[in-house]
């Protein structure tokens, strides 16, 4: 394999300053929206005190879950040793944190003391699963801060392997501690479950690799980087491997629940007559997020089209998203069972299923988590050398493999840009 | 250029008027006009000496919130309510001078340290009428009344008309 | 001392006269003198304060409790009743099979094992030694993750802006309230406006307010008299609050 080059893109194109116009555009408006919420309270979100957490939890969860995931290519050529996989290290790791940091500014700025994040980071009550991921999310960007470092600086290079071990293991415990979030919450039917936290593991792998897969498309189309069919096709192989899991957990996640008698009221609410709920788990999370790409991504004709490829990680996207919903509000909406065998009414909607219409600003809110992981994307892969020059089939083939150069004398190394630059001469 | 020279006759105008008036002649230091909360409306020493409340008044005040809430210690003197009920004034501004708020007092030095305090987020700072102290006109009768019932309390007399 | 010493004091007192610190009506005694109020408290792990609520006195159009909480604590809302807070409500039941009907008030249930404390990232929500649930706002973030795991319904969220508070129960935007037993007045020595209402405006008795670690008290000389239930008791959450006729 031939030495992997890696370079800034120019960033100068009409196209791209255009990008950054409008991703900046949608945070302006998601911090408009903000404003908005927290001028008037949150009687003017969808959410209420029935449905507590909103649109903005669902593209939190969501952003934060495939965070994880997004490190899945990374790992592979660090933790597993896969070579085909090395030169997107870099961007794997870059579109982990700023997926994380995406996720967690729509989070934090939904709260409803925004202002008061410095008591979140200075009181901490350790049984709260929240106060862990506290620790677990910070601990995140410090642990893949330093792997990326560890990756991008060649004296570090011989570091990589245990950096990117670590940053393996603290992803599963990331993941685990936002699936509890959940699991471990005894009062409401549709959650206390210990199956949460493996399914939010698999959950991140699918949906952090669609999302990895679908941004290094765009990016390589963008910059006219050359994409080998071979790493495409990898990737959509393992994609359709963790979409195929993703549906096996939410399989066993209901079959377990209909076993028990108990559970029946919420199953059948979830997958029969949920309305708008049932609708998202058989359309969103079954067919768009998991049959459909399944197909697309096996099938011999369309498995080897690169925009059905496309396709069908951005299904998994949809679908993802779609299941965060149906977990997340679809759980709330469902009544409390404080009085089993009664029918009860009350003034505070005790027995009824709660109503929830997510309003304009949440969204805004929640597509501005989207735009600030696409803006940091783009102007740290202008601002710091995290593409590889090409990803050809010829040039990262494992075949060419090639002993590792020893590290570069000390006085050889200058900055980054400079030694690639040399390089490439 | 037209505006770079409006920006400097701007200055000059706020410089003299500061250099010219009393206020501007006590803060030469600042160059900001010094806070001077209202006197309290009533009383005439607080629970500690104003030096020591002008520091540490918020260090007294958060210790005591916790001890009150968590703890359930009820009474001490570092209280919101007892800053409420001699230090809370009747500004025209709000409520058309009809109640008497604490935040006048709080805000005329908080504005000039640009500290910012999220305590009205939840007390009203409103003096009520269960406390005493408040003397607003509507305020006085009750006043009155609880008055003679503390010193009738203190002092075991019998109660008005009582018969032996 | 008197009756003419005070009317001549209230009069004085009427005109503004007096002056306002210390007006001395007889020798040693200092008329304003906040700061002299006894200290009381801690609250201690000796009492476990809790309620017996009995459906059977209870009636189903009977909201006095409502009313009472609302007026003591000012939460009132503003006819938004998705997002307005609900500290107490009344819950209507009917048996599926039987179609026995019964009614209850539902609050926070003050559980021995909280899960809204559990699972509050800053420590906000709290249980005083005396077995009291709150929510300490000065530290509270507005997470909700404790609306998320009471079992009970028991929170509400604070939608919008809050004007006029009690001075015994300051609320806002942003943070995340519920019943509080009326700590200010168990503090005090008083029961919760809820169960005074009951008793004083319902006339029903329908909920006995005491303290559970202590036998003679009446609450738990009725609850060693007969079988009640707890909501969710299967959750071993322990709540303080005991219901019968259930």
């Amino acid at each position: 394999m031939k030495r992997i080059l890696f370079t800034q893109i120019q960033g100068n194109s009409t196209g791209y300053i255009a990008l950054l116009g409008w991703l900046g555009a949608f945070v302006a408006a998601a911090l408009g929206a903000v404003y908005f919420m927290e001028h008037n309270g949150h009687y003017v979100t969808g959410m209420n005190n029935q449905i507590v957490w909103g649109m903005p939890h669902v593209f939190a969860v969501f952003l934060i879950v495939a965070a994880s995931g997004a490190l899945n290519i990374a790992s592979i050529s660090s933790v597993f040793g896969r070579v085909m996989y090395k030169p997107l290290g870099r961007l794997s790791t870059l579109l982990s944190l700023a997926l994380l940091a995406g996720g967690l500014m729509v989070l934090v700025l939904d709260l409803g003391r925004p202002d008061r994040l410095d008591v979140a980071m200075m009181k901490y009550n350790f049984k709260s699963i929240f106060a862990w991921n506290i620790y677990l999310y910070t601990g995140f960007f410090a642990v893949v801060g330093v792997y990326m470092w560890m990756m991008m600086e060649r004296r570090m290079n011989r570091y990589t392997k245990i950096a990117g071990t670590v940053a393996f293991i603290w992803r599963l415990a990331l993941t685990t501690g936002t699936g509890s979030i959940f699991g471990f919450l005894v009062a409401r039917q549709a959650y206390d479950a210990a199956i949460m936290a493996p399914m939010f593991i698999i959950m991140s792998f699918s949906f952090g690799l669609a999302i990895f897969i679908l941004v290094l498309m765009a990016v390589s189309n963008g910059t006219g980087r050359p994409l080998g069919d071979v790493l495409i096709a990898k990737m959509k192989n393992l994609l359709g491997v963790f979409v195929a899991a993703v549906l096996y957990f939410a399989v066993v996640q209901h079959l377990t629940n209909l076993y028990a008698t108990e559970h029946h009221g919420v199953e059948a609410f979830i997958l029969s007559d949920g309305g708008i709920y049932t609708g998202l788990f058989w359309f969103g999370q079954i067919l768009i997020g998991g049959l459909l790409p399944l197909a697309l991504l096996y099938h011999p004709t369309t498995g080897k089209d690169r925009m059905m490829i496309a396709l069908a990680a951005a299904m998994v996207v949809i679908g993802g998203m779609a299941q965060v919903y149906v977990i997340i509000i679809g759980g709330q909406a469902y009544p409390l069972s404080i009085f089993p065998g009664y029918e009860v009414s009350s003034s505070f909607y005790d027995g009824i299923v709660g109503s929830y219409s997510p309003s304009l600003p949440e969204v805004v809110l929640g597509l501005g988590g989207v735009a600030t992981t696409l803006l940091i994307v783009a102007i740290a892969i202008k601002a710091l050398p995290f593409l590889p020059a090409t990803l050809a089939d010829a040039d990262i083939d494992p075949h060419y493999v090639e002993p590792e150069p020893e590290p570069e004398p000390e006085e050889a190394d200058s900055d980054d840009e400079g030694e690639e630059a040399a390089e490439a001469a | 250029m037209n505006t770079v020279r409006g920006i400097f006759a701007a200055l000059l105008l706020a410089l003299t008027a500061v250099a010219v008036s009393p206020a501007g002649a006590l803060a030469a230091d600042s160059g900001v006009p010094v806070p001077s909360p209202a006197k309290a409306f009533k009383g005439e020493q607080c629970v500690e000496p104003v030096e020591t409340m002008r520091r540490e008044h918020m260090v007294y005040l958060k210790h005591q919130r916790d001890e009150t809430l968590r703890d359930g210690i009820r009474g001490q003197k570092y209280g919101l309510n007892e800053c409420i009920d001699c230090h809370a004034t009747a500004d025209p501004s709000i409520a058309g001078g009809k109640i008497r708020t604490l935040k006048p007092f709080c805000k005329e030095c908080h504005a000039y340290a640009a500290v910012s305090i999220d305590c009205f987020a939840c007390h009203s700072g409103k003096a009520q009428n269960d406390k005493t102290g408040s003397l607003l006109p509507n305020e006085k009768e009750e006043m009155a009344d609880d008055l003679i019932r503390m010193v009738k309390a203190h002092t075991n007399a019998p109660a008005i008309g009582d018969k032996k | 001392m008197s009756d003419t010493t005070f009317n001549a004091a209230r009069r004085r007192l009427l005109a503004g006269t007096a002056a306002l610190a210390g007006i001395s009506v007889a020798p040693g005694i200092r008329l304003i003198s906040t700061a002299e109020a006894a200290v009381s408290g801690p609250a201690s792990a000796k009492n476990r304060w809790g309620l017996l609520i009995d459906s059977n006195k209870c009636d189903a159009g009977c909201t006095e409790c409502v009313t009472a909480c609302k007026t003591e604590q000012g939460w009132t809302g503003n006819d938004r009743p998705e997002s307005d807070p609900q500290w107490i409500r009344k819950v209507n039941l009917k048996d599926n099979k039987t179609g026995a009907t019964a009614s209850l008030p539902v609050m926070c249930q003050h559980c021995e094992h909280p899960p809204c404390v559990d699972v509050c990232p800053t420590g906000a929500s709290m249980k005083r030694e005396d077995g009291i649930v709150l929510v300490d706002k000065h530290i509270c973030i507005g997470c909700r993750y404790c609306m998320m795991a009471c079992p009970y319904k028991a929170r509400s969220f604070v939608h919008e802006d809050v004007h006029n508070q009690k001075q015994h129960m300051p609320r806002g935007k942003g943070t995340v309230e519920s019943c509080t037993l009326c700590v200010h007045r168990v503090d005090a020595g008083g029961t919760p406006a809820c169960v005074e209402a009951c008793t004083e405006k319902a006339g029903r008795d329908a909920m006995v307010f005491g303290d559970l670690n202590d036998p003679a008290s009446e609450i738990s000389k009725k609850l060693a008299k007969h079988v009640t239930t707890r909501l969710r008791a299967d959750l071993g959450l322990e709540p303080g609050v005991h219901y019968s006729g259930i």
